[in-house]
């Protein structure tokens, strides 16, 4: 079996045949992993030993026919996720002493599931950059060029699947941290509705738009795993109950009728003309399969980045706060009475763009400030949210570039922040209204960098989301395509 | 100059629920450190908070007990800053919009009755606590005080004397342990108080700059802490400096409060709304169902006890202090009937007296309702006289058993039987002829000397009434 190309749902079967056992198969990802992560950087902690007991366990599962869909196959996780036993570092030194005492929600999901868990993905600290350059664990290398970002904060997750050294991983996204690091890395990723994963265990940065998500090749595996994922969780005031649902139910429903909103604020300048031009594509092909476009308007979009930048990090600020050195962490060494060693600790363990982001939220939430910025960015989120509400009445999904560029390479944006800032222009939006929303694979640019397509759903779309990226996959090959550094692929 | 001192309390009332505000720990008190402590109380990475249904209910019914509005949506608020042993580095509270707004609760001080208007009472956690003792230089936390949950109470600034605060206090404290929201415990730290303390020139409208006293955990020290403050601000002010805005600690060793810190030094604490949390939204349905489940309040059940049984202010208010002297004195009514004066009388005259001796709660009285009401009962037929039936109620105190029984084995009924009273009666007349010519000649007193001698020979159990008018009708015969 060549790794490079299965699908879930043959490496599934493939375990269930007994053509492969959980162990060969996750020795197989092992192995490719440890090769490839000293260049990559995808992983911040491999475990062999406890990764090869959920295997084995799994294969037990497997020989009394037991288990489901994802028994014994091995799934990256993101080390946002608090997992029981692992260092969950959150790519921060802060954490670099951190072995969680608990599974998050998410992992428990998976390891009931009989998922067996690879390893834990590099990310931006406390997932806190659209590059991959603020992890204390190294950089994350993009896997189609080795000199450019992978994107963030979920670069480890995207450069491990587009390389092909986990069929699946897990991610998060709070303001395009799933769906920008999929575009730029040219893997699948689905960042679902607010409430519908479970924030459980899932190291907070800004409360009220982080969510739990996948990384995978395609749409369909996309549908394999967050069947696992999607789960009321009480532990978890914002978890929304829901009747249990079968992502795979639209996968065979034509897309005749199919309404594609386009924003008007999605087209304009600044966006790279190789990604202008495979959106074009991309919408000629959906318009083959008997979809129709829609000019919409979503007139507060190029206010999603300032109302982001004052309602996370005011959220971050204060979620960040239990990083005091006193109960677990980071501490610092040197310290006269308590006040010196909070903040000592605090210095040394954080780096610099999480400090910028505590800074700016603990700005807009003071006293005096309060009301210009956090209330005001409030009531401006409401507007955004009311843009797309509006526009699903006149439309089905909402599509548009993921990304404005292709990867850009390391450094590029480092001394410039709010450059950095606006690589999240057409992704933050989605958050701030708490909408599911994908990005797939639509193509490549000059460069040969994958290029990004973003759909937008409404609340709790995400079935329609995954059959309408589906159907696109069916007739394109982009999501099949993987960097020749990869290509290699060994075999099982 | 005449000084007139301004006073507003906060109370934190810890609610008697199970678990803590925000996670499923136990709120137990007295646990070795840090054992009701689980990763949510300790803020490891990832943990959220999910609201305690019943610290909800306690709140409403808190405010339905007071006449306040039930806010049908409130929001949590993260209240910011770093201290050692609060583990999450902010506290989740209430600020804007909190459960219950406004209310009143009515005192009494010196026989004059005052209400003292509540402006707020909000839903929070509590944090844990830092031990400085018995480690050597360092310190240590125990976080299983960490996310008790607290209501905490807040007066305007109405009451103009320790007396009234005290009084409010009182009659707060009363009132949460009556509706069972909180086991009322100071010494635990149940129920603690903050006291806004401010004076003014007599007259003057405008409030003086006030100073906050943490953590007063006795009524007793409450009064002291107040009027400490009241003379120190005062001294200060006619000494010709002024009163600055701090926060004060009462040291009850020394009898004074001393400066914690200034506001100069008052941190901001960048509340905002708690983004883990949704809105609070309680229902009429919600608090229908706590209003049906709150029971009679003490200030109603003084009045009806006044006004439809016709006990006095003096016992009402005693058989009122707390719900259980309450539900003792009901129970009592509930078992027959009886007369309710009877009934009081003994509740707080023989069996407040007995208890007090014993150093006993009412709850945990050896004489129970249904005992005391088959002895009343007897009382109140005739069957005994007071004296006997302080001897059953002994008996029943230290033996138990049922009053009539105890009757029965010792005999101690009244003499219903005139015939065998009347026997009596004649046989002292033959014995002291003497007593007889004296009394019919005019000299009363001697009447007194016939009721003892009777009721010697009877062994007390002659009844009183009916021994006096048949002595008379003897006596008077020629």
């Amino acid at each position: 079996m060549n790794l490079d190309r299965t699908s879930l749902r043959e490496l599934a079967d493939g375990l269930r045949s007994r053509e492969f056992s959980s162990v060969e198969l996750t020795q197989a990802y092992l192995e490719r992993a440890h090769h490839q992560n000293e260049t990559l950087g995808c992983f911040i902690t491999l475990d062999p030993e406890r990764s090869l007991i959920q295997a084995r366990a799994a294969d037990q599962r497997l020989a009394r026919a037991e288990g489901g869909p994802l028994t014994g196959i091995p799934v990256a996780h993101k080390d946002i996720f608090c997992t029981a036993g692992w260092l969950t570092t959150c790519g921060s030194r802060m954490l670099s002493n951190f072995v969680a005492p608990y599974d998050a929600h998410v992992i428990t999901r998976f390891n009931e599931a009989g998922g067996v868990i690879l390893g834990k993905t590099n990310m931006d600290e406390f997932a806190m950059g659209s590059s991959n350059e603020t992890s204390f664990y190294g950089k994350v290398r993009n896997p189609w060029s080795l000199d450019h970002v992978p994107g963030g904060s979920s670069g480890g997750s995207a450069a491990a699947v587009a390389a092909r050294l986990a069929p699946l991983a897990t991610a998060s996204d709070t303001g395009g941290s799933i769906r920008q690091p999929a575009a730029l890395c040219g893997v699948s990723g689905i960042k679902p509705t607010y409430g519908r994963v479970s924030r459980y265990g899932m190291i907070a940065y800004a409360s009220s738009l982080d969510q739990g998500g996948l990384m995978a090749p395609s749409a369909a595996d996309l549908a394999w795993g967050l069947g696992i994922m999607a789960d009321y969780d009480e532990r978890d005031a914002t978890s929304v109950a829901r009747p249990e649902e079968d992502f795979f139910q639209d996968f065979e429903r034509p897309l005749t009728g199919l309404r594609i909103g386009l924003p008007r604020q999605y087209f304009g300048s600044g966006v790279d003309a190789d990604v202008a031009q495979a959106m074009e594509e991309a919408l000629r092909e959906y318009e083959r399969l008997g979809a129709v476009r829609v000019d919409i308007d979503l007139p507060h979009s190029d206010l999603s980045v300032p109302v982001y930048y004052v309602l996370a990090p005011a959220e971050a600020s204060s979620n960040l706060s239990r990083y005091d050195g006193v109960r677990y962490g980071w501490r610092a060494q040197q310290y006269g009475d308590l006040q010196e060693m909070i903040g000592r600790s605090r210095a040394e363990g954080f780096g610099a763009e999480v400090k910028r982001r505590i800074l700016t939220g603990a700005y807009v939430l003071s006293q005096g400030y309060y009301d210009a910025y956090y209330l005001q960015a409030q009531r401006v989120r409401r507007l955004i949210q009311q843009d797309f509400l509006q526009a699903f009445e006149q439309c089905d999904v909402i599509m548009g570039p993921t990304t404005p560029t292709p990867a850009f390479p390391f450094g590029a944006k480092t001394e410039d922040p709010v450059q950095m800032y606006l690589s999240d222009i057409f992704t933050i939006g989605v958050n701030l209204a708490g909408l599911p929303a994908m990005s797939i694979p639509a193509g490549f640019g000059a460069q040969g960098l994958p290029l990004g397509l973003q759909l937008i759903g409404p609340h709790f779309g995400e079935a329609r989301l995954l059959a309408v990226a589906h159907r696109y996959q069916q007739v394109t090959d982009w999501h099949r395509r993987v960097p020749v550094y990869a290509a290699a692929g060994e075999r099982v | 100059m005449n000084w007139e001192m301004v006073i507003g309390l906060e109370t934190h009332v810890q609610l008697a629920t199970v678990s803590k505000m925000f996670s499923g720990s136990a709120t137990a008190f007295g646990a070795p450190p840090n054992q009701q402590a689980n990763e949510v109380d300790l803020a490891l990475p990832g943990v959220l908070p999910v609201p305690n249904r019943q610290a909800v209910a306690c709140a409403i019914r808190f405010g339905l007990a007071v006449g306040a509005n039930i806010a049908p949506r409130s929001w949590f608020a993260r209240k910011n800053y770093f201290y050692p042993d609060l583990p999450k580095g902010y506290q989740i509270s209430q600020f804007e919009l909190p459960i219950v707004q406004g209310g009143a609760l009515e005192i009494e001080v010196e026989g004059v009755r005052h209400s003292v208007q509540l402006t707020r009472a909000h839903l929070e956690e509590d944090a844990g606590k830092s031990l400085h003792e018995d480690f050597h230089g360092r310190s240590g936390i125990d976080l299983n005080r960490a996310g008790t949950p607290l209501l905490e109470i807040v007066t305007e600034p109405v009451m103009r004397s320790a007396a009234e605060a005290v009084a409010y206090a009182r009659m707060l404290h009363r009132l949460v342990t009556w509706i069972g929201i909180c086991d009322g415990n100071m010494q635990e730290g149940s129920f603690r108080c903050d006291a806004n303390v401010s004076v003014r020139p007599q007259g003057q409208t405008a409030l003086g700059t006030r100073c906050e006293i943490k953590n007063l955990n006795s009524f007793r020290f409450l009064e002291r802490a107040i009027q400490f403050e009241f003379a120190r601000q005062v001294e200060l002010l006619e000494g010709g400096g002024r009163v600055i805005q701090e926060t004060r600690l009462y040291d009850p060793d020394r009898d004074e409060t001393r400066s914690m810190r200034s506001k100069e030094d008052a941190q901001d604490y960048r509340y905002f709304p708690d983004p883990d949390l949704l809105p609070l939204c309680v229902d009429a349905s919600w608090i229908e169902s706590e209003r049906a489940a709150l029971p009679e309040l003490p200030e109603a059940l003084s009045q009806r006890l006044q006004h439809t049984l016709g006990l006095s202010a003096y016992d009402a208010g005693l058989l009122t202090a707390s719900r259980a002297w309450a539900e003792y004195y009901l129970a009592l009514l509930k078992e027959g009937a009886v007369d309710p004066k009877l009934c009081a009388n003994w509740v707080t005259g023989e069996l407040a007296a007995a208890l007090k001796r014993e150093g006993l709660e009412v709850a945990v009285s050896p004489v129970s309702s249904s005992q005391l009401a088959g002895l009343l009962a007897r009382v109140q037929d005739g069957t005994l006289s007071g004296k006997l039936a302080k001897e059953v109620f002994d008996i029943l105190w230290r033996e138990g058993g049922v009053a009539d029984a105890i009757i029965a084995a010792q005999g101690l009924s009244q003499m219903s039987d005139l015939a065998a009273l009347e026997g009596v009666i004649d046989e002292l007349m033959v014995q002291h002829p003497e007593q007889v010519a004296e009394f019919r000649g005019g000299k009363e007193k001697v009447f007194g000397f016939f009721v003892g001698r009777a009721m010697k020979a009877t062994g007390g159990r002659a009844n009183p009434a009916q021994l006096n008018e048949l002595l008379r009708r003897k006596l008077a015969a020629v």
